[in-house]
């Protein structure tokens, strides 16, 4: 493993991270309701979707959340945008805590430094209103910009940084394509300048060669304006492209946290690697695959232990019973205890092996 | 046509064309398709929103919504001509000897029948079982797709299985009369990644048992790649590449296909910007003349804007590009 010595996660290395996320958690309130708890003798159960995650994202880098339906990846967006409220936990923007705020008018000026593309963009797009006054709703909202002038001339400039023209300004969003949309989400995200962006699966509502546009477009842009981003997607191969650190969550919790190029290349908690193992082989490598076994397991009823063990097939009584914490191991955090322990034979992902001529 | 291959085909379509009528004149949703499925074989057709997929896969089991209709052109199954059936000797064909597989299960299975009741009816629809062999014969096929005690669960209700789980249910629907053709639809894209795994996996190695031919319509190349004998690629109603697998997927020849592999993100190498295709797919009023992508095509010359392309054949692969013309390059290229 040709690791430079003494390398440490990001999150542990950076000075100053523009977000840091400590111990976050969001439970939901799934009882049976009240008389049917009263008559029928059910008791209170709490639906823990996010359950105890920490990670930092450093200025100008991107953060990616990858894992299956139910994991809790758009939760946790959804709570650092401010959409829910944590049950416990904390979100620190550029030093500052957010929950700690309580004057409305500090809230609004963090808000206004970030901002979040949605998945749909048929949904996140106000139909009745023209594109100009959607894009220029967070300028009036903040009060960036004084003056019917300089909003539109701000509008136009938003238009032209997402490749639409300036008479698209007067269309209203049924005239465009879901990549076109997804275009407009992003200038509506810009239109305040903010510093962060929180990308909820932003293409995966998108044919491929539409979302290769708004990847390239996401990239541009964080090049130019030194964006940094929370990337939320179910799809490992957008994440490897997208990515610097990558976070691996199962049922509400992190499972394994590290630099995208060590993920993918030596990815240590099993979990991990059968996400890796399901991306299909567009290289007709003839890769044989292990079969994945399972589904993921209710989020209300979360297996005892690990939360992974009913489908891991290294999982021995230890796992059955006791809960792994996140601990570094190689220079990633990851929460096993079979990796741990060293009973994990070595998997070394050589997906980038065969050449273009097979 | 398009796609030799050595075993007599088992599906073929000549010329197919769907229209839909509509305020601002007629829409064609389809546009002169031809390819052939031979028996046992899979059939990928890839394509992107709007590009016709399941259209041509509703047409051949006569299931466009009127007023769309079937324009012109041939659906042969079997050698014999289906696409001017009655309603009941299609209804007939659907079920017993063409299967289907649409995308949501929760749309294709009925909410207020235990799944072994639609099983036992689908079953003694198309066989001649007595209904307790049929039960068991509907208890087997749960048993075949990867339903966990399968003697219990014949007696639940679709919402008591999960997505996955339901897809299988759905695949021992269409697999029930053991047709000769099963026509999948998105069969896995409202599925997680690993249960989408799983659901491939099954459905070919089913078919492969079964000697069951598919027309597997998806969006997903990476989903093609994982099963498909042949791929047949779409865009705005036409095909323009068909080839075998290997072929398609890494010496694709349609500038369209080029574009659409490589804007698929992959684990090799970190590319810094993915291939684009700048623009989107025309709308179905606004088919521009000539070959269809031309306006997005890097290498269109100008006989591409007045002429369109007829699918040409290229050693094992079929293109509908000027590209490939045994005289095309005489133009002024690029």
């Amino acid at each position: 493993m040709a690791e430079p010595a003494g390398s440490v996660p990001s999150s542990a290395a950076a000075p100053q991270p523009l977000l840091r996320v400590a111990e976050l958690a969001r439970y939901f309130d799934a009882s049976p309701p009240f008389l049917n708890r009263l008559l029928l003798g059910g008791h209170r159960r709490a639906l823990k979707a996010v359950d105890g995650v920490s990670f930092a994202i450093p200025r100008g880098q991107t953060l990616s959340l990858v894992g299956e339906s139910g994991c809790g990846k758009s939760t946790v967006a959804r709570l650092i945008v401010g959409l829910y409220r944590p049950t416990r936990g904390s979100i620190e923007f550029d030093g500052q805590d957010v929950s700690l705020l309580r004057k409305e008018r500090e809230v609004r000026a963090l808000r206004r430094r970030f901002q979040i593309i949605f998945q749909d963009p048929f949904a996140s797009l106000n139909p009745r209103w023209r594109v100009r006054d959607i894009i220029a709703e967070p300028i009036r909202v903040h009060g960036l910009l004084r003056g019917r002038a300089a909003i539109r001339a701000r509008t136009e400039e938003l238009l032209a940084q997402v490749g639409l023209s300036a008479a698209d300004g007067g269309k209203y969003p049924h005239e465009f394509s879901g990549g076109q949309r997804q275009r407009i989400s992003i200038a509506r995200a810009l239109a305040s300048a903010p510093e962060f962006l929180v990308c909820d699966e932003p293409t995966s509502a998108l044919d491929v060669s539409v979302q290769a546009q708004i990847l390239n477009l996401m990239k541009d842009l964080q090049a130019r304006l030194g964006l940094t981003y929370l990337f939320i997607s179910h799809n490992l191969a957008v994440v490897h492209h997208m990515s610097d650190q990558v976070g691996v969550m199962y049922l509400g919790r992190l499972c394994e946290l590290a630099e995208a190029k060590t993920l993918f290349r030596r990815p240590l908690h099993p979990y991990t690697r059968l996400l890796l193992e399901t991306i299909p082989d567009l290289e007709l490598s003839g890769r044989v695959r292990v079969p994945v076994a399972g589904e993921v397991p209710s989020p209300i009823d979360p297996p005892p232990g690990c939360s992974f063990h009913p489908r891991c097939p290294f999982a021995n009584e230890r796992c059955r019973r006791e809960r792994p914490e996140l601990s570094l191991h190689e220079g990633d955090l990851v929460a096993c205890h079979a990796v741990e322990e060293g009973r994990l034979p070595a998997a070394t992902f050589d997906l980038r092996a065969p050449a273009a001529s097979g | 046509m398009a796609g030799p291959s050595n075993r007599p085909p088992l599906l073929r379509l000549e010329h197919l064309r769907v229209e839909f009528p509509s305020r601002h004149g007629t829409l064609t949703a389809v546009d002169d398709v031809s390819f052939e499925i031979a028996e046992g074989e899979v059939l990928g057709v890839v394509g992107e929103s709007g590009a016709g997929k399941s259209i041509t896969g509703a047409a051949i089991i006569g299931l466009i919504e009127p007023p769309g209709r079937i324009a012109g052109g041939r659906v042969l199954f079997e050698g014999e001509r289906i696409d001017d059936l009655p309603y009941e000797k299609l209804r007939r064909i659907r079920g017993k000897r063409i299967g289907t597989i649409f995308q949501d299960p929760l749309t294709s299975l009925n909410p207020l029948y235990s799944i072994g009741r639609q099983l036992i009816e689908t079953i003694l629809t198309h066989t001649a079982l007595a209904p307790r062999e049929a039960r068991r014969r509907a208890i087997d096929l749960l048993a075949e797709v990867g339903i966990p005690s399968p003697a219990q669960r014949i007696d639940h209700y679709p919402h008591q299985f999960s997505g996955g789980m339901r897809q299988r249910v759905v695949i021992a629907l269409a697999l029930c009369a053991n047709p000769r053709l099963v026509i999948a639809d998105e069969p896995t894209t409202a599925l997680d990644v690993s249960i989408q795994a799983q659901i491939i996996a099954l459905l070919k190695k089913l078919c492969r048992e079964h000697g069951t031919a598919v027309m597997l319509i998806t969006h997903d190349m990476g989903v093609i790649a994982e099963t498909a004998d042949r791929v047949a690629v779409m865009y705005a109603g036409r095909v323009v590449e068909v080839g075998p697998l290997r072929e398609v997927v890494k010496h694709p020849r349609h500038p369209y296909t080029v574009g659409l592999m490589g804007s698929i993100p992959t684990l090799r190498g970190t590319r810094a910007r993915l291939a684009q295709i700048d623009g989107s797919m025309p709308r179905l009023n606004r088919i521009p003349p000539g070959c269809a992508f031309h306006p997005r095509c890097p290498r269109a010359f100008a006989r591409c804007q007045h002429e369109r392309p007829e699918l040409i054949s290229d050693g094992p692969s079929w293109t509908a590009c000027w590209l490939y013309a045994p005289l095309a390059r005489t133009g002024s290229d690029g």
